[in-house]
């Protein structure tokens, strides 16, 4: 069994173009979302969204490179750069054949497949650009980071709605301490901010049309976001013997399946994966300072998280912070757990628990520390991910200070 | 217009429920009827198919939206009111 640690982190999302960006608003409490600016947004009843502000592909990539990138892999290779040219390594010789590439999303392409479906059934066209369907992929991102830097082990994309980059990174983890990496470039990311995404979540009457407020008796629902996260995760004596600096170590992770309902979440399925973490990392409960929860903002989600960490935790949840900072960026589905991550880094390294936002009303069936509105400073030493997925695919990683 | 729009949405509810439409009284409730979040999403999404409306309904806070689902009656006349209020 070989030690895992994060050594390169990277994202962009509704918040910032970078880390520090978004560790900053975490800091402050900023709120990223606001009303979306996509095309027919007047024909949609949910027009608010953490939408990515100021993106212009032609400062990044060329035009041959934006023929190939949809927006989810345009944002997953700004933060792959990030991450990895914060880490250090260089993949051009053999190590490129002991590092891999796992990432999670949810709808891949899905504005290139939007845009495309509107040419042919809305405008009447009968011929489509001929690389759409590279561009649209689900495993283009990952494809395209491992060409970028020369990857050539075990590379794949994960999609397990909202849990794909958790169990994405979970998998990433999984494979250096097995052995069969030395690093692997995962996280992930998410572009579902056009007519057709947001159309789609409209009909299932779970988002908000003004804000997401997290454990707030007054919350209303969700609102979607979009970005990426991207972490570098190295095998512990290798990232040692460069004198790397290590942002923190990944010790434990586990997932359950609710094998219930295809979209009310199960309590027993999440503390199942909350306890399974702990048992994985061979972590006390008592040790958990900190858990980056879910916490979506619907009815459902918010109250089942919470019986779960009280399930687990018993006495111990009321000491435990737990905050949703998806109240800032909003839900990034597939790249979630990965932007939300960085939160759990920050509280390990900076000693600074990221708040939940908008919390305006104590609600009796969130009745955990939630951090609310203004970000806390608190030493922690282990911290948890949460990431339950509609289908009710649970995954929650476990980090350790180093 | 009355009696057809009762009709039609104990049709909708029935069709959801799988039961006959004589088996959907006006005091059934939903849980009655059996059924769920997912059905309900549903009929909602039916009713405003079938009547050209649009149902304000968040499955966050059913208590708060302006749509009363406690019945089939309450169903009903929140439904009456729609189509008078969107199609007068």
């Amino acid at each position: 069994m070989h030690r895992v640690v994060i050594t390169g982190a990277g994202t962009i999302n509704a918040l910032a173009h970078d880390v520090k960006g978004t560790l900053e608003a975490f800091r402050e409490g900023r709120c990223g979302i606001g009303a979306l600016d996509i095309r027919d947004v007047e024909r949609l009843s949910i027009r608010i969204g953490g939408q990515v502000a100021d993106w212009d592909p032609e400062a990044h990539f060329n035009r041959q490179q934006i023929t190939l990138y949809d927006r989810f892999t345009q944002f997953t290779l700004l933060a792959a750069r990030e991450a990895i040219t914060q880490s250090g390594l260089d993949f051009d010789g053999r190590l490129g054949y002991e590092a891999g590439v796992v990432l999670g999303t949810a709808g891949g392409g899905l504005t290139t497949s939007d845009e495309n479906y509107r040419a042919v059934y809305e405008e009447g066209k009968n011929r489509v650009h001929p690389l759409v369907v590279p561009r649209l992929m689900n495993n283009a991102a990952t494809s395209h980071v491992s060409m970028a830097w020369n990857l050539k082990g075990p590379s794949f994309t994960v999609a397990t709605a909202c849990a794909s980059s958790n169990h994405a990174m979970g998998q990433a983890f999984q494979m250096i301490r097995s052995g069969m990496t030395k690093v692997m470039v995962t996280g992930g990311s998410e572009a579902m901010l056009c007519f057709g995404g947001i159309k789609a979540w409209e009909g299932l009457r779970v988002m908000s049309r003004d804000a997401c407020r997290p454990f707030s008796a007054n919350r209303n629902g969700m609102v979607q976001g979009e970005g990426a996260g991207v972490f570098v995760f190295e095998e512990y004596e290798h990232a040692r013997a460069r004198g790397a600096e290590i942002l923190a170590e990944v010790v434990g992770f586990a997932m359950t399946s609710d094998a219930g309902d295809i979209v009310m979440p199960s309590m027993q399925g999440a503390a199942r994966a909350i306890s399974g973490a702990l048992r994985d990392g061979r972590i006390n409960g008592d040790e958990v300072g900190y858990i980056n929860a879910h916490g979506t903002g619907t009815a459902a989600n918010d109250k089942t998280e919470c019986a779960a960490v009280a399930d687990v935790f018993g006495h111990h949840a009321d000491n435990l912070m737990i905050s949703s900072t998806k109240s800032m960026h909003g839900h990034l589905i597939g790249g979630t757990g990965a932007v939300e991550l960085l939160a759990c880094i920050m509280a390990l390294r900076d000693g600074i628990i990221a708040p939940t936002i908008g919390y305006e009303e104590f609600d009796p069936e969130c009745a955990l520390d939630v951090v609310p509105n203004a970000a806390r400073e608190a030493r922690v030493d282990v911290v948890l991910s949460n990431a339950f997925a509609f289908g009710g695919l649970n995954a929650v990683l476990a980090l350790r200070k180093v | 217009m009355a009696e057809n729009i009762r009709n039609r949405v104990i049709a909708i509810l029935a069709e959801q429920a799988v039961l006959e439409p004589s088996d959907v009284k006006m005091d059934s409730t939903l849980e009655t009827l059996g059924i769920d979040s997912l059905g309900l999403v549903e009929s909602i999404f039916a009713i405003e198919e079938a009547f050209d409306v649009s149902v304000p309904f968040n499955a966050n806070e059913p208590e708060k939206s302006a749509f009363d689902i406690s019945s089939v009656a309450a169903i009903v006349a929140a439904v009456e009111t729609l189509v008078a209020d969107q199609k007068g």
